[in-house]
């Protein structure tokens, strides 16, 4: 958990945004509590993020998830300001974003941010190596050091070969592999993913995960990841925030979210996921020692049950990466993790 | 009950006071400013005179041989290239070579006024919705009203010849290029643009990087469509003094000689539909990244 703690990089505070002609006049009613239907039935404008806090840390993966219409395309989109909020405080580095002027923004997004996009958003009459150069030429970069950088990028997302191909030649996934290194190319720190991998299909998209999770461990980007896929955001996300109607309902890293979701709408969010594999040791961790074999903290559950049923009394102690022994773990408290309180009266109920 | 069967309309003499007093001033103000408007469009005058010489004193093989090397360099069909040539000559064959000149020399230069006119008006128009509604009514207008009507004030200022011709023939044949440049602009897929904002794009760069790029194959169909309504407008432009191809259609017309008529007739609908193709092939090819073809 502390690795997660790192200074914030960009801090969104009290965020609102409502969509309509009048957004700004409708601020106090939204504060004091009106709903987003409400807002939509009796006066026509639509709340788009409510009252959104959050601290994202520098050089890790925050994702933020929700259902479609939650409001987590409009939130990254404040990040860079291609959407302007009604209200709110949004700095990088503390630096204010919302003051900007129309030419800082500009270098602001050429330098600070990049990005990239569900439906790619190439551009069809360039070619491959064209397109990754796109964000260094936009910068005035000269055309032989922007084909140079480029050319890195595209040998890192593995598209060597096809840097003189159209979009329209190359497959999804190859196409999100370019609005990857077109992100990468220009250098930028913080780079924004709005449902980068969502239109792609399940093997395509664990491929991808993998060429992002790779990169990062190089790159140490701040990444902010929009998804609606709950195994990707455990999978990839240091920490998640989940959105509901413009409202964060939950912010923490994967254990805590699975350990102790907020409400029932996320504890629905989470359960069919595949406990065993995503919950790791290190939740279930008791105080203590024991004389049995260590386990890595961040070993999941599957693994750690073999263990501990092989140990004699069902006992095992837990060491951190370096190998420091730092607490124990019970047979009957994984099991027990295993299963939820509301998934088993469930089951019951259904027999 | 005569008040219900009339209706109620202004008093003859009224009106044609003031048909009288507007024909009065307008012929005024032209007497007193035609010369500095005539003046204003000199060069083009000089352009156009320039233009259709040249074309006259260039020797027809020279002629032919550029014919064949523009058909194939925009459509790359052989088949094009070798019909527009037997077309110019079965034209030339039939007297009416010079004609021909004249009115490809008057095309030109209109369809390049068109563009050069065109072209800013259609992307001011897809940047400000306002700008957009108070063109396009202007835009109805021109497509819309006889050309008689506004054939008569431009002759009244500039007289009869190849600038008022010119004007007459750009006035109608404008519309179009200003329509599909402001059509393709806005067409330009939303998450491409918001991409390029991303990226930190400037309006300059989006527009010539991203939006005019995209938007080539409207503006094109843009460019063929006007070329298509400067060649309707051949024989028109006849009537005030304009030479070319319409000229003896016109003549035809008056004296009924069928031959002449359907020969120089037959000819511009043999140019219209060489223009027609290769501009159209040219624009298709402009698409060749959309059906993930190569590029040459």
């Amino acid at each position: 958990m502390e690795k997660n703690m790192s200074k914030p990089k960009l801090k969104i505070k009290n965020l609102y945004k409502i969509f309509g002609p009048k957004g700004r006049t409708f601020i106090e009613s939204v504060k004091n509590g009106i709903s987003k239907q409400e807002l939509l039935d009796n006066h026509g404008h639509v709340l788009g993020l409510n009252d959104i806090t959050l601290d994202i840390p520098e050089q890790r993966i925050q994702v933020i998830m929700g259902l479609s219409g939650s409001g987590k395309s409009t939130l990254i989109r404040h990040i860079n300001r291609l959407i302007e909020p009604t209200a709110g405080e949004i700095t990088v580095d503390d630096e204010d974003v919302l003051s900007m002027s129309q030419v800082q923004l500009r270098e602001f997004r050429r330098k600070k941010t990049s990005m990239v996009f569900q439906k790619f958003a190439l551009l069809p009459h360039k070619t491959v190596a064209q397109n990754v150069a796109y964000g260094l030429t936009i910068q005035g970069e000269q055309e032989g050091v922007a084909k140079e950088k480029s050319h890195k990028w595209i040998e890192s997302v593995g598209l060597s070969g096809f840097e003189e191909r159209y979009p329209s030649q190359l497959s999804g996934g190859m196409q999100q592999r370019v609005g990857l290194a077109r992100a990468l190319a220009t250098d930028a720190p913080i780079l924004l993913m709005d449902e980068a991998f969502s239109a792609l299909d399940p093997l395509i998209r664990t491929d991808m995960q993998n060429i992002l999770l790779d990169l990062q461990k190089d790159l140490h980007k701040t990444i902010v990841f929009i998804t609606h896929d709950l195994d990707e955001a455990l999978r990839i996300g240091d920490n998640i925030a989940i959105l509901r109607d413009g409202k964060i309902i939950q912010k923490g890293n994967p254990q805590e979210i699975i350990m102790k979701p907020a409400d029932d709408y996320i504890s629905d969010f989470i359960k069919d996921i595949n406990r065993g594999k995503v919950i790791e040791v290190k939740s279930i961790m008791q105080k203590g020692t024991s004389k049995g074999a260590p386990l890595d903290s961040s070993s999941s559950l599957e693994d750690a049950l073999k263990i501990l049923n092989n140990e004699k009394n069902n006992e095992c102690s837990v060491v951190d990466d370096k190998g420091k022994k730092i607490g124990k773990v019970t047979l009957d408290a994984a099991i027990s993790a295993l299963f939820r309180e509301k998934s088993l009266k469930k089951s019951e109920k259904y027999k | 009950m005569d008040w219900l069967t009339e209706f109620p309309s202004l008093g003859k003499r009224d009106l044609r006071d003031l048909k009288k007093g507007i024909d009065g001033s307008f012929r005024e103000w032209s007497r007193s400013n035609g010369d500095a408007i005539e003046a204003f469009f000199d060069p083009l005058y000089f352009f156009l005179v320039w233009l259709e010489k040249l074309l006259i004193a260039t020797p027809w093989p020279i002629i032919l041989a550029l014919v064949a090397g523009f058909a194939y360099l925009g459509s790359r069909s052989w088949k094009l290239a070798l019909g527009s040539v037997i077309s110019f000559m079965l034209i030339g064959y039939f007297g009416m070579w010079k004609d021909m000149m004249a009115t490809i020399s008057l095309i030109s230069v209109s369809t390049l006024i068109c563009i050069a006119v065109g072209i800013p008006i259609g992307i001011l128009m897809s940047r400000y919705d306002r700008i957009q509604s108070a063109i396009t009514p202007i835009l109805d207008l021109m497509q819309t009203i006889p050309i008689f009507v506004y054939l008569l004030p431009v002759v009244m200022l500039l007289g009869i010849g190849r600038v008022p011709g010119l004007i007459a023939v750009c006035v109608y044949a404008l519309p179009p290029i200003i329509r599909l440049t402001n059509l393709g602009i806005r067409l330009v897929d939303k998450e491409i643009l918001e991409a390029a904002d991303a990226f930190g794009s400037s309006y300059r760069q989006k527009l010539f990087s991203v939006q005019i790029p995209l938007a080539l194959p409207n503006i094109f169909a843009g460019v063929n469509q006007t070329i298509m309504m400067a060649l309707a407008m051949v024989v028109i432009a006849s009537m005030i003094g304009v030479k070319g191809l319409g000229m003896p259609v016109l003549q035809a017309v008056q004296n009924q000689y069928l031959t002449l008529g359907l020969m120089n007739g037959l000819a511009i609908v043999a140019l219209a539909i060489i223009f027609d193709r290769v501009s159209q092939r040219y624009g298709q090819r402009l698409q060749a990244h959309r059906y993930g073809k190569e590029h040459e």
